[in-house]
Formats: structure tokens, sequence, C-alpha cells
């Protein structure tokens, strides 16, 4: 069943191209290589939810050092977590789940049709995520004026029990890497907000905003993770 | 009846006078951008190839120059630094710049579409951005070495690795690159399993090669990550001093090594679950027989893939572990043993009654078998904690490692080059050579390795420039083993160029083999691998009809 390289055995709405092609606006690029359209669709998904658990992994290497050191230091951890600005880190979480529902209301707007409701959604996600960065960079901020920072550089004298540098070594590590994350994911948003708006995407062919949106999910998730482990314990 | 598939392209004897066919993926398009922008996956592998062979001719002429070196007691052709960088790259490199991406990078990305009867891998952009990835972190490996050179040992243990004089960041970083390629590879071949299979080929109707690189690809994705981070907390060690690692700032180099284990373990079955991917196909194809227990051989590749996930810990039996950690952690080791040994009877149990062939692939068949039970028996020897206490971090460890994973994986990485060399150039190498050039290697490795277990059972302590005298003799040997093994690559590599043009028109399938990937493609296969889509009505490996052009035995 070789396809015709004009029209495709699944109606005009599909368009067969080559591996990454393009397909005109809001039709489905079918790469020929797969069986069907909708085995297309199921190889991205599952393709992502692989990256997605080899991202899971990459923090969980970061999350076993946290569980040791506080192990190691309970009670030096636990006065540094009381350390960081709760109010912050509060109001940083409320704004990343914002953002969670926001880039899923677009999801569901782009299956719905509704293309202009779905860049609104992704933009106010992209302005959560600017937030989430500006109030991180006050966090940070405070904490070099403080001297509250990793290993040798550590001169805070406020807490000098043993331990300290090891807890601000771990929370610019947990921290900054979800922050390039952040920033990755937002760059992925940018992405699929212009090709939104170009009019690419459409009810039969919205897989790359649904990626994206998954992608962002983590993000969050992981603060999610960090949220508890680094201000609440 | 099976024969009606094979009809499908006629089987042809060596040695035909026949054409090579008129288009193949090697003659559809000459420029150097459509093999540099390739997204076909057989050039895709042949790009491959061509770094991995690069990688080790770097790899094994480190791995020979620390040979000379121990030539004698003391110094002999370099400094004691040196020396250390010697054998940290030839580790660097065989580990992830060869071993690692050999078998799946090549042969997994050249036979998987063709044994699932897909035209590509599900995702052939990244299955190309993969490649770069494996060159650009090997480029940044060799950029290091000759910009300073790692001392560390390829495992970078630290604190040490954080307060040596020599340039780490670049090899660490060309590792951590090529971690990213691994990753998008496995990524790409589950995907590809999960996506990409032909009509009628279910999941117990998979070849046994793919069962095992499906094996290999979870292991890839869900340990490198880890390794990534790893080397991450390595580099702000080494730039910025953050002490997650150093003792004197309330760091734990313990935690390093659990971190570094927990994916280098599983990642020697990175390494060897695709050797017994191949070994899988060969011995079917060379015995003429249905492997005995398919499903056991795949489960099994699936249960190395667990349990070498849980096994790290008997790298750290001396590091201060706890009694009943150690305990553990052996047990669960000898566990791999379990799987292995499934794998093994099973392959013997093909051949049992079989029509062997004694091609050059049987002939590697032949020592990775010795390699693999040898080596195995010595692993689970390792695995007990009062045995290893004495053992750890000799030469008999090192020989435990070079048989099981060094060795195993060349015999399996040398008979798929020469038992696919025909599907893949369309040509056939010379069988005489090949035999010569298996048993000179096979008995080169032997030496190589066997003196180093004496050595290590006799206490020389591995990484060591200098040794007492009454080791030379053993040393003696295992440097002369080192060149024989030299002399045998050496010769695969003179008559596999030869053979690459002038070699005997191979014909589709020369091996008269029942596997997938040989039935329904032309050697070299087309850009699109077949002409319409095959059908697949038999199991893989099915030798119960009769073979064409083959009188049949009674039954």
């Amino acid at each position: 069943m070789q396809p015709d390289a004009n029209a495709s055995p699944f109606g005009p709405n599909y368009v067969p191209v080559a591996p990454g092609g393009r397909a005109p606006g809001g039709k489905y690029p079918w790469a020929t290589h797969f069986g069907t359209p909708n085995v297309q669709t199921y190889a991205a998904r599952f393709g992502m939810w692989l990256f997605l658990s080899t991202e899971v992994l990459l923090f969980a290497g970061l999350f076993v050092s946290y569980a040791v050191y506080r192990y190691l230091y309970p009670q030096t951890f636990a006065l540094c977590s009381r350390h960081l600005d709760l109010s912050l880190g509060t109001i940083n979480t409320l704004v990343l789940i914002t953002s969670s529902l926001t880039v899923a209301l677009a999801i569901h707007f782009v299956r719905t049709g509704k293309n202009g409701m779905a860049t609104g959604m992704l933009i106010v996600t992209l302005l959560c995520a600017c937030a989430f960065l500006v109030i991180k960079y006050f966090e940070y901020h405070h904490k070099f004026e403080q001297g509250t920072l990793p290993g040798r550089f550590y001169t805070y004298s406020g807490i000098q029990t043993e331990g300290a540098p090891m807890f601000f070594a771990l929370y610019f590590l947990t921290t900054g890497l979800h922050a390039l994350h952040v920033v990755v994911g937002m760059s992925v948003l940018t992405w699929v907000t212009y090709h939104v708006v170009k009019g690419r995407f459409s009810p039969v062919y919205y897989t790359p905003v649904e990626l994206g949106g998954l992608y962002w999910h983590l993000v969050d998730l992981v603060w999610i993770f960090l949220y508890p482990l680094l201000y609440l314990i | 009846m099976s024969s009606a598939t094979v009809e499908a392209l006629p089987a042809h004897q060596p040695g035909n006078t026949e054409e090579m066919p008129a288009e193949h993926y090697l003659n559809d398009g000459k420029t150097v951008f459509s093999w540099l922008g390739t997204l076909d996956h057989k050039r895709i592998a042949i790009l491959y190839m061509v770094v991995v062979l690069l990688m080790f001719l770097v790899g094994g002429t480190f791995a020979l120059l620390v040979r000379l070196e121990l030539l004698t007691p003391g110094p002999t052709i370099m400094d004691a630094l040196t020396y250390n960088r010697m054998f940290t790259l030839h580790g660097v490199i065989m580990v992830f710049f060869f071993m690692i991406p050999a078998i799946p990078g090549i042969f997994g990305n050249f036979m998987l579409p063709l044994m699932l009867g897909a035209k590509d891998v599900a995702f052939p952009r990244l299955n190309l951005m993969s490649w770069y990835l494996y060159v650009l972190g090997a480029g940044l490996g060799i950029w290091g070495m000759i910009n300073g050179g790692a001392d560390t040992g390829w495992t970078f243990y630290t604190p040490y690795s954080s307060m040596t004089p020599t340039q780490i960041l670049p090899v660490l970083m060309g590792a951590f690159v090529a971690g990213f390629s691994s990753i998008l590879t496995g990524l790409n071949f589950i995907v590809t399993v999960h996506t990409m299979r032909a009509p009628g080929i279910t999941w117990m109707k998979m070849p046994l090669f793919v069962w095992s690189i499906y094996a290999t690809a979870v292991i890839q994705i869900l340990g490198t990550p880890v390794i990534g981070l790893v080397m991450l907390l390595l580099t702000v060690e080494q730039v910025f001093g953050f002490g997650i690692f150093d003792p004197a700032r309330g760091g734990d180099p313990v935690l390093y090594q659990h971190l570094f284990w927990f994916y280098s373990h599983p990642a020697v079955y990175i390494m060897v679950l695709p050797a017994m991917a191949v070994m899988s196909e060969v011995v079917s194809t060379m015995s003429r027989k249905n492997p005995y227990g398919y499903k056991m051989i795949a489960w099994s590749s699936l249960g190395i893939a667990l349990v070498g996930f849980l096994a790290w810990g008997h790298h750290l039996f001396v590091s201060g572990q706890s009694t009943f950690d150690a305990g553990a952690f052996g047990v669960i080791s000898m566990m791999v043993g379990v799987f292995t040994a499934i794998k093994v009877f099973n392959w013997t149990a093909t051949l049992y009654k079989g029509s062997v062939t004694f091609t050059t692939p049987f002939a590697y068949f032949c020592g990775f078998l010795y390699f693999i039970v040898f080596g195995g028996m010595t692993g689970i020897a390792v695995a007990s904690v009062s045995l290893d206490v004495h053992w750890h971090d000799t030469y008999f460890v090192v020989a435990h490692f070079h048989f099981i994973m060094v060795g195993a994986t060349i015999m399996a990485f040398l008979a798929a080059l020469h038992y696919w060399f025909p599907k893949m150039f369309g040509r056939m190498y010379p069988e005489g050579w090949g035999l010569v050039s298996a048993v000179l290697i096979i008995i080169g490795f032997n030496a190589t390795f066997i003196p180093q277990f004496l050595l290590g059972n006799m206490g020389m302590p591995r990484r060591y420039y200098q040794y007492p005298e009454q080791f030379q003799a053993l040393n003696v040997a295992s440097t002369a083993g080192a060149s024989l093994l030299a002399m045998g690559f050496l010769i695969i590599a003179i008559y596999l160029a030869i053979s690459l043009k002038y070699g005997k028109v191979a014909g589709p399938n020369p091996w008269g083999s029942h596997g997938y990937e040989w039935l329904h493609t032309q050697s070299p296969p087309i850009t699109h691998n077949f002409h319409g889509q095959p059908v697949y009505p038999q199991a893989p490996h099915d030798y119960t009809g009769p073979v064409e052009g083959e009188v049949t035995h009674a039954a």
C-alpha cells in the first residue's frame, strides 16, 4: 500500500509528507513511514512520555542527594529551610500551578478550534513563567547579598552549623536546574504560540501543542516536589 | 507453509557470478550532503560505523601503549602521569565512545527497521541528531585528550577528580554529550518497536535481536540521565567547588560512587545485551534451527535489564557499605548470572541436532560462549563479598570485566560485522581469512587476560605504573597476547576494506537465513527497504519448512 504523493488514503485533512515535513494550515502532516496518522500521533506522545521519564531520572539524582544530606544533617537542613522566604516560594508555586492550568486550557482550545483563545492562554502561561523567574531572581539576589551560598562561597554568619553550605548547594543546584527547564519550556511554548498564531494547528492536528503542554506540566511537577522539600520541611 | 514467504526473494548461494543490484541505498545520492544530511537509518548506521571504528582504533592504540608500558617493572616508554592518562583515555573511549554506541548505533540502526518490516525508525531526524551528538561528544573527548588529558580513571572518582591537575572537563563534557546521543537512540528504538512493526509481527514474533535491543534501550533511557546529572555535578565541583562530594565541606564521596554506578553498572548491560542480541540471530541462522526457548531468551533480556539496575552496590563492597547492603547487592548481582545462564543454555540447546555451518560469525559465537561463561563465572565469584575484598581493585577485576563485557561484546561486534556485511554492502568477505583472524583474536584475547586473572589473584593492583619484578613474566605474556589481538584486527581491517570493492557479490540471502531482515530485502537494500509492504506469516527464525533450493530431509 504505497501512498500516492498527492492524495492520502485518510481524507483531504491528512497530507503525506517526508519525516519532519509540514502540511498547509491546520492539516495533518502524515509522515508516510508511519502506517497511519493515528500511529504517528501515538508515537509522538509515547516518545514525549519516554523523554519525560528521562527528565524525571535526571532530577532523581538530585533528589537522592537531597535525601542523603538531609539524613546526615537533619537539624541544619530544617534550620536552613526556615531561612528561605516561604511567602515568595508559595507565590511562585501558585504562579506555576496557574500556568499549568492555562497551558491545559490552551490545548483544550486548540482541540476545539478556538485558536484565538488558545493563543491568549499560551501568552498567560508565558507571562506566568516570566513572573516565576523574576521572583526567583529576587530570591537568588537576596541570597547573594546575605552570603547563603553553596560550598566555599558560604559566608552567612546566622547559621554556622555543619551542612548549611550543603543545603544551599542543593538549593541552587535543584532550583537552578529547574529554572533552566523553565527557560527551555518557555522557548518551546513560544515556538508553539508562534505556530498557533500562524494557523498551523487545528482540531485535526495539534500534537506539538499537546507535547509542549506535557513538557510544561513536567516543569511544574518538579517544582511541586521541590517546594515542600526546600521550603516546608 | 513457510516456504511461501521465502520464495519472495530466492536464496542465492555465495559465489554466484551475478551483479550488484542496480539501485540500493549506497548509490542513492553521492554528494557529501546526501550522507551528512541523510535521514535513512541505513546511511546513519554507516555514519556510526565510520566513527565507531575510528574510536575503536584510538582506544585500542591507548590499550597497546598501556600494555607496552607494563612490559617492564619500571618506566618503559612513558612517565607515570602519561601512563595514568593513557589508561583513563583507553577506558573513557572504549566505554563511552565505542562499546555503548557500537552495536545499537550500527547494527541496531541498520537492522531494526528491516527486522520489523518498517521503512525507517520512528523519528529519523532524531536519529541523525543523535549521531551528530555522538560525534560532538567524541570530538570533545578527543580534544580533551590532546589538551591535557584526564588521569582519574574512567570512573572519575571523587575527591581526586575534583583536585586533579589534569583537565577533566572536556572529557567529562564529551561523555555527557554522548550520553544524550545514547538516550535519543534508546528512545527512538523503543518507540520504533512499539509503533513500526509490520502487520503480522506481534510482540512474540519479533526477532530476538529486537528483543535484546529493546531491553538495551530501556536501560539507555532510564540510566543515562543519572550519569548526565553526575557529570554536571562533577563539573560544578570542578568549576565552582560546591563541595557536594568533598568530605572537607561535608560532602560524601560514597554518594558519588552510588550515583555513578547506578548508571555505570547497568551500562555494562548496554554493552552486553546487544551482544546477546547478535548471538541469538547468528546461532539460529548458522545452525539452521528455530531458537530453543524463544520466549525465555526474549524475557531474560528484560530480566537482565531489570536486575541490572539493582546490582550497582557490588562496586562498593569496600567503600563503607553496610554488611547487609553488601550481601543484598551480592545476591542480586548473582541473579544476573541466572538470566545469562538461561540464554546460554538456550543457545546451546539451539545448536543441538542443528545443521551447523562453521562460518566466521559462528566462530565468534563459539568465542562468545566461552567468554560469557568464563567471564560470567568469575563475575559470580567477585559478587561474593568475602572473595571480592581480596580481588577488589586488582587485575583480577580488570580481567573479569574485560572477559565479560569486552570479550563478549567484541565477539558479537565482529560476528555482527561479518554476519551482516553481505546485507550492508552486498559483498562477501573471504571466509578463510575470517576464520584465521577469528582464531587469532580469540587466542590473543585469552593470552592477554588469563595472565591478568593470575596477576590479580597474586595481588597486583590495577592502574599501577610500576610493579614488583616477580610479576614481569605474566605481564610480558599479557602484552604478547595484546599484540596478537592487534594483528587479528589488522587482518580484519585489510580484508574487509578489500571486500568492500572486490568481494564476491553476495545476493540477497547468502546464509539461507530465515531471519526477517534477510527475507524481503535485496543486498544492499533499497532506500525505502522494501518494494511494497512485506507480510510475515511465520515466526522469526522459523526453519521448520525447507530452505529454498535444498532437498527436504525426512522430518
